[in-house]
């Protein structure tokens, strides 16, 4: 192996290790918030990749059907309470329909009459996420609210339900047929005999603004601030009036937000297929074992070297790729419990 | 009692609480008005904690009813109370430990932003006016203060939240002499701004000398209640919560 292709492939493994990256962090924000491990993030990935390559050309992504049930679902299930707390709820009432049944009519509306096909890619992909991010707080108000005070196991097994759903679903709205969407832009550049795409730039460049964007977000806002501090004292947070339910929403949110941008950002690069979310979601959550599901940094550097790990040993020993990958949690798992003190969980 | 008091902020009718088949607390009943400091005495395993806890919402109560600011909850939400400014200060503080003190007491506004107010500047001005302390150690991690440092920033991030009634489960438990002095004096001066203010405590004779009326819980029931000084003097109380030493002048 020369220079040339060494730094072919540690380009390869930063551009990868950029998306595992996002990934392992919206991973272990929802854990430390909700203690849900969150395996449908992957699918996220998928859906917000195949929802932008539908509208490109011009078919109707089934991942809208899904926002607009799933909306008369939430409303089905909080519109009871809200009603049985009487003229003191209007408001709310008022603020869960508008987001739930107005705000996918209208996403409807845009998809069916505006032809997306025809807009430039920025709007295309600014409708992707308007379709494929709600359906994160909505799966969390349908899948994981009512348990939220469980177990971790059993949270982790409604997590593999709801991917193998969401897995299902995948098939159904896109097909079997793998999509790629056109690069950000054509650019290239050439250093020291190295071309690095337009895509890979946006790629790496974008995870960095939104790794930035995350750090301010929980350093300097409020709810930033709520989330981590339900992540530090649950008990502690709901008596300042944080509520539970809002910080798994809230958290919910970014990871959808971040798992459909990982795989709009990737999608030009890599055919996405229904099921390649899996795959993508399952190595960012190995950067985020090593970073314990607790320590963001650690998680994003482990991210970063799997990344890097994989690009070498697609070229050294392509058919062990992915078991190199997924093996080098084993040694990280021996670390971790050797080196940290077991805690029981709380509660 | 001849003069015309307020219409009580708080009133608990016959609230009991179980734990699995065991009953904790048996039909307990209690009045707090504004400007009034009530306290609950009692020894340990009285239920005193899960008084506290089912009032706030933190434990569902299986009869009986909470009434606050003229409105009788038979199921209660934490968030909803906290808006209505009920506030908890638990047993075990509940700081968050990995984050400075300034962002703790930010915190404890929480509510109040997401309602709209925007006056927590001066709200924290007022708390490090209170608790001078948690504004030289503003930029440390909650984690790492004293105990008596630890109380200071659990009362004072209830503050932050402008409590209606504020709710201090055993704020002297664990602390030097001086400082459940200072907590007591705070505490004392908020009585003055209209605050109302239920205490539970197992420091029974710094209690009832802050307080103007008091409860004996034992066993999950009442079982007595009088003006605070009145219990002070009241041979029962002073065998079994105020030692022989009698009281202080």
């Amino acid at each position: 192996m020369d220079l040339q292709i060494a730094l072919l492939l540690g380009q390869d493994g930063i551009v990868n290790g950029a998306i595992y990256a996002l990934l392992a962090l919206a991973l272990v924000l929802v854990f430390a918030v909700t203690r849900v491990i969150f395996i449908p993030q992957g699918e996220f990935v998928a859906y917000g990749a195949l929802t932008l390559a539908s509208l490109q050309i011009g078919q109707t992504p089934g991942t809208l059907w899904l926002l607009m049930v799933l909306g008369v679902a939430v409303t089905a299930l909080d519109a009871p309470a809200l009603w049985r707390q009487g003229c003191r709820a209007g408001p709310k009432i008022y603020g869960l329909i508008g987001r739930q049944i107005a705000y996918p009519l209208v996403i409807a509306a845009l998809v069916l009459g505006a032809q997306p096909k025809d807009w430039p890619m920025l709007l295309q992909v600014l409708l992707a996420l308007a379709v494929v991010v709600p359906l994160g707080p909505q799966l969390y108000r349908v899948a994981y609210q009512p348990i939220a005070e469980a177990s971790v196991l059993i949270l982790l097994i409604v997590s593999v339900a709801l991917h193998l759903a969401l897995v299902g679903l995948g098939l159904l709205f896109f097909g079997a047929e793998g999509s790629r969407t056109p690069a950000f832009s054509d650019a290239s550049l050439e250093v020291g005999g190295l071309t690095i795409s337009g895509q890979s730039m946006w790629v790496v460049g974008a995870s960095l603004v939104l790794i930035i964007a995350l750090y301010a977000f929980f350093e300097r806002s409020l709810y930033g601030k709520a989330l981590r501090a339900t992540a530090i004292n649950r008990a502690g947070a709901r008596l300042m009036g944080i509520s539970t339910t809002l910080a798994g929403k809230l958290s919910f949110l970014l990871a959808a937000a971040i798992g459909a941008l990982s795989g709009i950002l990737i999608a030009p690069l890599t055919t996405i297929y229904y099921d390649t979310g899996f795959l993508v979601g399952l190595k960012g959550f190995v950067g985020a074992i090593v970073g314990g599901l607790a320590s963001y940094p650690v998680a994003a550097a482990g991210a970063l070297l799997v990344g890097l790990l994989e690009a070498f040993s697609s070229f050294h020993a392509s058919a062990f790729k992915e078991v190199i990958v997924f093996t080098l949690i084993i040694p990280v798992l021996v670390w971790r419990s050797l080196t940290t003190r077991h805690v029981e969980e709380e509660e | 009692m001849t003069e015309q008091l307020p219409e009580p902020i708080l009133e608990v009718n016959d609230l009991c609480v179980s734990y699995g088949k065991v009953e904790a607390l048996h039909h307990v009943s209690l009045k707090v008005r504004p400007g009034e400091i009530v306290t609950v005495i009692g020894p340990n395993g009285a239920g005193k904690t899960t008084l506290l806890s089912a009032i706030m919402g933190v434990l569902p109560f299986s009869c009986g009813s909470v009434n606050y600011q003229g409105d009788a909850y038979d199921h209660i939400d934490i968030e909803q109370m906290v808006a209505r400014g009920m506030t908890l200060v638990p047993e075990k503080r509940e700081l968050f430990g990995e984050m400075s003190v300034a962002d703790n007491l930010l915190l404890g506004a929480f509510m109040r932003r997401r309602l709209g107010f925007r006056d927590e500047a001066q709200t924290l001005e007022k708390v490090y006016g209170i608790f001078p302390r948690l504004k030289e150690r503003h930029l440390q991690m909650a984690g790492t203060l004293s105990g008596g440092e630890r109380q200071m920033l659990a009362v004072g991030r209830a503050l932050m939240a402008q409590p209606k009634l504020l709710m201090l489960d055993e704020p002297s438990l664990g602390l030097a002499p001086l400082i459940v002095r200072e907590i007591f004096r705070v505490v004392a001066d908020l009585r003055k701004l209209g605050v109302a203010i239920l205490l539970v405590e197992q420091n029974a004779r710094a209690a009832l000398q802050v307080s103007d009326y008091g409860y004996v819980l034992e066993t999950g029931e009442v079982a007595l209640e009088g003006p605070s000084d009145q219990l002070e003097d009241d041979p029962k109380v002073v065998e079994a919560y105020l030692g022989l030493g009698g009281k202080k002048d």
